[in-house]
């Protein structure tokens, strides 16, 4: 029977080092997926991604099961994040997804689009549409970025989310509402077309 | 940057009573009581109803959002970071070395027994005497001390036969003197 994440972290406090590297292998994907998508730089998510698994591992010894453990290690990953992207730390050495587009250089190395498209213009098309969805959740507020990331790609509950950008549910609500209510303008063109079929 | 895609029929603005209420629904988190009373409203608004399906297409367009996967040195490199955490100390890497604890249980055990060796113990009787004692002592100086006047007294000193008997100063001569500095 597959131990829950708690029990696994339990068990990193016992002393398991291998329940350790199981949680590591479990949300090393999503994790850098939602730094990526929260600073917009592959090297500064895996970086951060890795910053946020050795404070899970330094802290190990005085973890105590009162949340879940994804509410805890997604609440270090915001805050790692938003502290990244207030401090301008990681702008200088950003590798855009946009320039990738207009210059035909792929400077992205773990960028890596699903093979769903055979032909090259198929291709540019999802890339330059991936460009455009990247730009507009990047464009919102910090805040509000987080929580379209935690609700829609992580999938978390109201309560959980609530819980990682310290704000009550009934704010959230609210928070999430603005942010799609900004991201249908911005995405308007793809919106209606889907919207229409 | 593309404008709303519709004209809603209030001038775009949401209804106040869906922007709590309208993303829950849409989800599927609602409870029962919520989701009847949002699709109430939205079966006589059209303009929520339209932002409702803008909503279930941006969230099938968000799907579309690639997956980055990390890199192959990731994990490499978060082994190598953990590998470098100093370890943690338990219970017993804080006891002191056999040594260490030996020298300072022997000199506890030194000081406690230095600390509880025989004692004089006196008898009331016995302190009494030792009190008597000490006071005739402090009588005795006191008398000498009454007697200082007396003894700075010139006419009493010269007086005094004792004195008179002593030898008097050695003289020397002017010779002698040369001869010395000489």
């Amino acid at each position: 029977m597959a131990r829950t994440d708690v029990q696994l972290m339990l068990d990193v406090k016992a002393g398991d080092e291998q329940s350790f590297e199981l949680l590591l292998r479990k949300y090393r994907t999503p994790l850098v997926n939602f730094l990526y998508r929260m600073v917009r730089n592959s090297a500064a998510a895996e970086d951060l991604a890795q910053e946020v698994f050795l404070r899970v591992y330094r802290a190990r010894q005085e973890y105590a099961p009162s949340a879940k453990f994804t509410t805890w290690m997604f609440r270090i990953a915001t805050n790692l994040a938003l502290n990244s992207v207030r401090d301008n730390r990681h702008r200088q050495m950003e590798i855009s997804i946009d320039q990738t587009g207009d210059n035909g250089e792929d400077e992205q190395p773990a960028m890596e689009v699903p093979d769903r498209t055979p032909t090259v213009e198929q291709e540019l098309v999802a890339r330059s549409r991936a460009e455009l969805i990247m730009k507009a959740i990047h464009a919102l507020p910090e805040k509000q970025r987080a929580a379209v990331l935690l609700h829609k790609f992580q999938e978390m509950d109201y309560d959980e989310i609530a819980r990682v950008l310290e704000c009550s549910e009934s704010a959230l609500k609210s928070l999430l509402f603005r942010a799609y209510e900004t991201l249908r303008v911005e995405l308007a063109p793809f919106v209606n077309n889907s919207a229409r079929v | 940057m593309f404008g709303t895609s519709e004209k809603d029929k209030n001038g775009g603005k949401p209804c106040a009573a869906m922007e709590n209420k309208l993303v829950e629904y849409l989800d599927g988190r609602a409870r029962p009581a919520e989701r009847r009373a949002v699709e109430e409203h939205l079966a006589g608004c059209a303009a929520c109803n339209t932002r409702a399906e803008e909503f279930r297409a941006l969230w099938i367009s968000l799907d579309d959002l690639p997956e980055i996967v990390p890199s192959r040195e990731f994990d490499a490199s978060m082994r190598a970071r953990i590998a470098a955490e100093p370890a943690r100390r338990s219970f017993w890497d804080w006891m002191p070395s056999p040594r260490f604890a030996f020298a300072i249980t022997a000199l506890v055990v030194l000081s406690v027994w230095l600390s509880s060796g025989p004692r004089v113990v006196q008898s009331p009787s016995e302190m009494n005497q030792a009190i008597q004692a000490n006071k005739i002592s402090t009588e005795k100086d006191f008398g000498m001390i009454q007697d200082l006047p007396e003894l700075e007294n010139y006419d009493v000193i010269s007086k005094f036969d004792a004195l008179s008997e002593l030898p008097g100063p050695p003289t020397t001569s002017t010779e002698d003197l040369k001869k010395e500095t000489r």
